[in-house]
């Protein structure tokens, strides 16, 4: 059961505060803000999303730069209360359609009322949008979405993508378009974010696709929604270790190690035909969430070179190509490399007509970075950066060096070739034929080559 | 040092200081409050929300609130609900003006809007005013029947919150009676969870002092309501589920087809998106298969992919609180997680708490076939940037080493650490390269020719210093520069400010002593001078000692200081196997983040609603009385101090009494004597009514099965009982009693505390069938007091047991 909950800004102000049972004091959000700023313990600066101080337990997640807290003195589940405070956030951008401090200021009443029925006295009611329209009655003050950065990962494809709306995905559950119609559409993203380490001879270490089949229906009527996959999609490794790669990666069925499925998703059908039937709910949430650790082809590959220029210099080489086809380019990507500690100055040399690159020595964490706007499938891009360091070098400087690290965002390309085959909607009439976007996205999550 | 409280009311600096605007809002909401006037709404709408907006940001507006409440007559439910918001927020604190807000909650009570019903009725409880309370329970009991499931869901919650303020009040009204029959028959599943929840609450507080009470709370993890609920899990929202699943994890079915029913019932329950509705399940899947070995292991099998899918989905947030739960099975079970090692491996830009969890985990699945790429992958840690991994991954290429595996390779790479010359690289791989020696003696060699290289001076943190002064003292005839290096460190004896290094430093400058005595005799002379004068009390009184000594007699002297070693050959385990126990029984909570039993971290009210039955897993549930908890706490400082000893007892309750098979050896050796005390006992005229009652003086009964009947049964008898002098007077340790109490065919299962408090469990069967009496005793030495509980397979012998317990303890020291 929960006692309290509120959200505060990254200065620390309150900007809801509810209490529910009373049991702790009011105090709470000082203390929390103060032991989370000034977190230390083991070394480390960065608090858990979970503690303890005089027998009250503090949750935390943090949300486009807000703090979402709940406190309670009993020992709950921290998944459910964690968990939780991530869906009160997601109905709250539901209906604000923008989720940041301005919007839920703007808007806090509303909030108010969300929690109001979110929770009573600790115990959590319901976190479905579609329940939650009935009993909410403000009307949500949008704010202008132009200049607001947008949150989740539905914001990748407002750039760089022209084709897709992107203001729609921003707009309330409940609010009407002007002329008091709704657009009848629906969204599908597939997000894969991979986590892939290369050793320093070039051959993948460990290589893992988290993906998510996202959805947010702007549907009237709640039609049924049938979701077909690929057909050769098969689930588990059997007995199989799962880092026992059998056969190539290049072709044939698609093999996920495990997956999981929002509790609006029937599987009647799954295990014949790899449909998934669903009423969806209205708001945003994860149809299917699976995890993938079979061989794929890395979308890109690192080569770092260091040499020494006498006793005083170093030559720090980056090589990236993009092993994607040419239809498809991959933008903000971001290299970044420790250098040795003792590194006073770097110079960068970036290839001839390269750009939209940036490069940067980032001094007090001794990092290079390096920034392209954009790669096309299939190119090159190189990087030299001359070290120049303030004492001797003892030993081997690879050892202080690296590993290379890189981010980066492919639209419509996902490497676990998972694919929506079709998006069926239970039609209504003849004339009713709802918009319907299936968008692929590629992400880093972790993506290291050592050196 | 973060900055001092500051005192709640005081607004920030940034905030106007209030006083001024709430008055001027104290003015305008007065010229509203009568008004007609087209628009109203919308200009008190604009009010109301400054006077939220204030209350969120701290500065107090309770003046205002006689006029709030007199603008609260509206149909306007938006406005309606920032009133009953405001009103529930300053109700505690102005009881009177509280009162002016019973009536109009009341008529929104009747409303014929079933949403505005619900919206008094929520309002109506969250007053949090103990003189209203009359006014609640007539609208409750008209709650509970609306027709309306809103208003039923809401209502339902009220009686909770009714409880809270009175809970004389609430069971006088019969509420739980009220509430368990819509629990059983409530077409909504909301309002079925939210019975759920309060039941489990107010059964929970009132069971320490209402045997009826006891026997309800008994009653909800009952078959019949079990499987009602477990028909309808489907109906019920992803967090109703949770509740349902953890009461579910409390029920233990009488056989195994019913629980392979229930696994398969839930099966799907693994695939869903919300991980508190997976970790639910899992955790009643281990629950239920406790005592099934087999069937344990493949829990474990089956539950590993959708727990690594749940770390690797969802924000960072929560996939820690999964990975904590993934920590605490990979440690319970490693090798079942030994292929899984590449999962566990750190990604680089993982937040600290999760890597430390990820490094703790791969020391733990290290075995022979997978060592070699873990300590591959954690060298690579070792190199990182980021210092606090780097220590930590040294660490436990060390842990893994003290395991055998492969110690060969890894001292080599320990000593390539040395290498990097890193400041906090060579402090930790010292600190380890000294524990190895410790344990594998044979490797001397190599390291020591390493560790000559090392200067001193390259060495600053105290721990690594330590070792590395034991490591010159141990080694002193291997190590040319022992003597000298030593010399210079005495020689800045001023300087040292850790007592431990200055401690170590007598020890080393000993044994160096002893081994090379010319070359030594001078600097063992300045360090017993310069330790004779230190300010630190603990090397003054080494010095001392070894002064003392060496002019007693120097063989003697150097017998003490270098006596024949054995190699460690198990280093203490940090945390005893009574508290992972309880910490797995309370899996899918904060003691598995913590890393700590539920009764270290919150205080007992909390405890005992939440926990609800788990008496043995949990031995001072809240609702005890006061001696359980001094108790407890007395059983923790015991298993520390036998934690340290080398063999330990791997017992699944408090400390399984090792010795217990041999003493019952002893005993059954003067079996003459034993029957003539069995009949003595029945027929001793203070005793049973049924003389009938046998025990088996050989009756076997594991702790898994001690410890889940102890669950599942209900306590039978529980009362006092009385020590003689003579008892109390032997009873140093729990030992005495429980060889006394074997003699009676009483078996100890696990005994634990330090005087004056005792905890000792037993049990005892029938000679002529496998029927148990379990049972928990509580002594109290200085006040010669007892405290029995007794739970039986068999209710009907409790009572003869309880006097054959009763009059076999008062026996106790008379013989």
């Amino acid at each position: 059961m929960i006692s309290q909950f509120f959200v505060l800004s990254q200065r620390g102000d309150n900007i809801v505060f509810r209490d529910y049972r009373g049991d702790v004091q009011k105090g709470s959000a000082e203390i929390f803000f103060r032991k989370v700023k000034f977190w230390k313990e083991d070394g480390e600066t960065e608090a858990p999303p979970v503690f303890n101080v005089d027998g009250v337990n503090y949750f935390h997640v943090k949300v486009v730069g807000l703090l979402f807290v709940a406190t309670t003195r009993a020992n709950v589940s921290p998944s459910l209360v964690l968990e939780l405070l991530q869906r009160i956030a997601r109905v709250t951008k539901d209906y604000l359609g923008i989720l940041n401090e301005d919007s839920i200021r703007k808007n806090f009443v509303l909030v108010y009322e969300l929690l109001d029925e979110v929770i009573d006295f600790g115990y959590v009611q319901t976190t479905s949008t579609e329940v939650l329209k009935s009993c909410v009655f403000n009307e949500p003050i949008m704010i202008d979405a132009a200049h607001m950065p947008p949150l989740g990962p539905a914001a990748l494809f407002m750039q760089g993508n022209k084709r897709m709306p992107g203001t729609a995905v921003t707009k309330s559950v409940v609010a009407n378009e002007p002329g008091g119609r709704r657009r009848e559409e629906i969204f599908v993203d597939i997000i894969e974010k991979i986590s892939l380490t290369f050793s320093s001879s070039g051959y993948i270490l460990t290589s893992e696709i988290d993906g998510t089949i996202q959805m947010k229906s702007y549907l009237s009527g709640n039609p049924e929604i049938r979701l077909a996959l690929n057909e050769d999609l098969n689930i588990g490794r059997g007995g199989r270790s799962v880092y026992d790669y059998g056969g190539s990666g290049g072709s044939g069925a698609v093999i996920l190690d495990d997956c999981n499925f929002h509790e609006s998703v029937h599987l009647d059908s799954f295990d014949v035909d790899r449909t998934l039937n669903l009423v969806p709910p209205d708001g945003e949430f994860p149809v299917m969430n699976y995890r993938m650790t079979q061989e794929f082809k890395p979308p890109f590959r690192i080569n770092t070179l260091i040499e020494e220029a006498g006793s005083l210099k170093a030559e720090v080489i980056l090589k990236i190509r993009a092993e994607f086809p040419q239809n498809i380019t991959a933008n903000t990507v971001v290299v970044q490399m420790p250098v040795p500690k003792y590194t006073s100055r770097v110079s960068f040399e970036l290839e001839s007509g390269a750009v939209g690159q940036v490069t940067d020595f980032k001094e007090p964490n001794k990092k290079i970075e390096w920034g392209l706007k954009k790669i096309v499938g299939g190119s090159e891009h190189t990087l030299r950066a001359k070290l120049t360091f303030a004492h001797e070098s003892h030993g081997n400087i690879t050892k202080e060096a690296g590993p290379v690290s890189m981010t980066f965002t492919i639209p419509m390309y996902n490497c676990s070739r998972l694919q929506v085959k079709y998006l069926q909607i239970a039609k209504k009439s003849k004339t009713y034929n709802p918009y319907r976007w299936v968008r692929y996205v590629t992400q880093a999550n972790s993506y290291v080559a050592r050196i | 040092m973060a900055p001092q409280a500051q005192s709640q009311r005081s607004p920030s600096p940034s905030q106007p200081s209030g006083k001024g605007e709430v008055s001027d809002l104290k003015m305008q909401l007065r010229q509203l409050a009568g008004s007609r006037a087209p628009g109203t709404d919308d200009s008190k709408r604009d009010l109301f929300k400054k006077v939220i907006s204030y209350m969120t940001i701290g500065i107090d507006v309770s003046s205002v609130f006689s006029e709030m409440v007199m603008c609260s007559a509206t149909s306007d439910i938006v406005l309606k609900k920032m009133c009953y918001l405001y009103v529930g927020n300053y109700a505690k604190y102005n009881p009177d003006l509280a009162l002016l807000t019973i009536n109009f909650l009341q008529r929104d009570c009747k409303d014929e809007d079933p949403m505005i019903r619900g919206l008094a009725l929520r309002s109506l409880g969250s007053l949090r005013v103990p003189n209203l309370v009359e006014y609640l329970v007539g609208t409750l009991g008209a709650g509970l029947k609306d027709g309306n499931s809103y208003v039923r869901m809401v209502a339902a919650v009220g009686v909770l919150k009714l409880y809270h303020i009175s809970a004389s009040t609430c069971l006088d009204a019969d509420f739980p009676a009220l509430l368990k029959h819509l629990l059983l028959n409530d077409p909504d599943a909301q309002v079925v969870a939210n019975c759920l929840s309060a039941l489990q609450e107010i059964w929970g507080v009132e069971a320490s002092s209402s045997e009826e009470a006891a026997r309800e709370k008994e009653a909800l993890i009952s078959k019949p309501i079990i499987y009602y609920l477990l028909n309808r899990i489907k109906e019920f929202s992803e967090w109703a589920q949770c509740t349902v699943l953890e009461l579910v994890s409390k029920y233990a079915p009488p056989d195994s087809n019913e629980i392979f029913d229930i696994m398969n019932l839930l099966e799907d329950r693994l695939q869903h998106a919300n991980g508190a509705v997976v970790l639910a399940t899992i955790k009643l899947f281990l629950q239920l298969t406790l005592s099934m070995t087999d069937v344990h292991q493949q829990v474990y099998e089956r539950i590993k992919a959708p727990l690594l899918t749940l770390v690797s989905s969802g924000s960072p947030e929560q996939s820690y609180a999964v990975l904590s739960h993934l920590h605490l099975l990979v440690m319970r079970a490693p090798m079942l997680f030994a292929s899984d090692y590449k999962h566990l491996y750190c990604q680089y830009n993982e937040p600290f708490y999760v890597k430390k969890l990820k490094l703790e985990m791969l020391t733990a699945v290290a075995n022979e076939s997978n060592t070699y790429e873990i300590v591959t992958e954690l060298c690579e840690y070792a190199a990182n940037v980021d210092i606090p991994i780097a220590r930590e991954s040294i660490r436990a290429v060390g842990k893994i080493a003290l395991e055998q595996y492969d110690v060969n390779a890894i001292v080599d790479r320990l000593l390539q650490f040395l290498e990097m010359e890193k400041d906090y690289v060579t402090a930790e791989t010292l600190v380890l390269v000294k524990d190895l020696l410790r344990k594998y003696p044979q490797w001397s060699h190599d390291c020591i020719a390493v560790i000559g290289n090392i200067s001193s001076n390259n060495v600053q943190e105290p721990k690594a210093k330590a070792a590395l002064i034991w490591m010159l003292g141990e080694y002193a005839q291997d190590m040319q520069d022992a003597p000298y290096a030593l010399e210079g460190l005495i020689d800045d004896w001023e300087d040292e400010t850790s007592p431990e290094v200055r401690l170590h430093l007598l020890t080393a400058v000993m044994k160096c002593f002893f081994r090379r005595p010319p070359e030594t005799q001078k600097a063992l002379g300045s360090a017993l001078a310069a330790g004779l004068t230190d300010m630190h009390q603990d090397v003054h009184d080494r010095a001392l000692f070894y002064y003392r000594l060496l002019q007693h007699n120097i063989s003697v002297a150097n017998s003490v200081v270098n006596p024949t070693k054995q190699a460690v050959s198990v280093f203490a385990d940090t945390q005893s196997s009574e508290i992972k126990d309880r910490i797995f029984d309370e899996f899918n909570s904060l003691s598995v983040l913590y890393q700590k039993p539920c009764y270290m971290f919150t205080d007992k009210e909390h405890q005992g609603s939440f926990a609800f039955s788990e008496e043995l897993g949990n031995l001072s549930i809240g609702v005890d009385d006061q001696r359980v908890e001094a108790n407890d706490e007395d059983l923790l400082l015991s298993t520390r101090k036998e934690d340290s000893l080398p063999q330990q007892t791997q017992g699944a309750l408090v400390s399984l009494d090792q010795n217990e098979p041999a003493a019952a050896h002893a005993q059954q050796t003067n079996s003459v004597i034993d029957d003539l005390f069995g009949l003595g006992l029945s027929s001793s005229p203070s005793s049973s009514p049924s003389p009938l009652l046998k025990l088996n003086a050989k009756a076997v009964l594991d702790p898994t099965t001690f410890q889940q009947k102890w669950r599942q049964l209900p306590v039978s008898t529980s009362q006092e009982g009385s020590i003689s002098p003579q008892g109390v007077a032997t009873m140093t340790t729990p030992q005495a009693l429980v060889r006394h109490m074997q003699v009676h065919y009483i078996h100890c299962i696990a005994s634990g505390g330090q005087a004056p408090n005792f905890k000792l469990f037993f049990f005892a069967q029938k000679t002529d069938e496998p029927s148990n009496f379990l049972v928990e005793c509580i002594v109290n030495t200085s006040t010669s007091k007892a405290h029995i509980k007794i739970k039986a397979d068999d209710e009907s012998a409790s009572q003869a047991f309880s006097a054959l317990f009763q009059s076999a303890l008062s026996k106790f020291g008379m013989a």
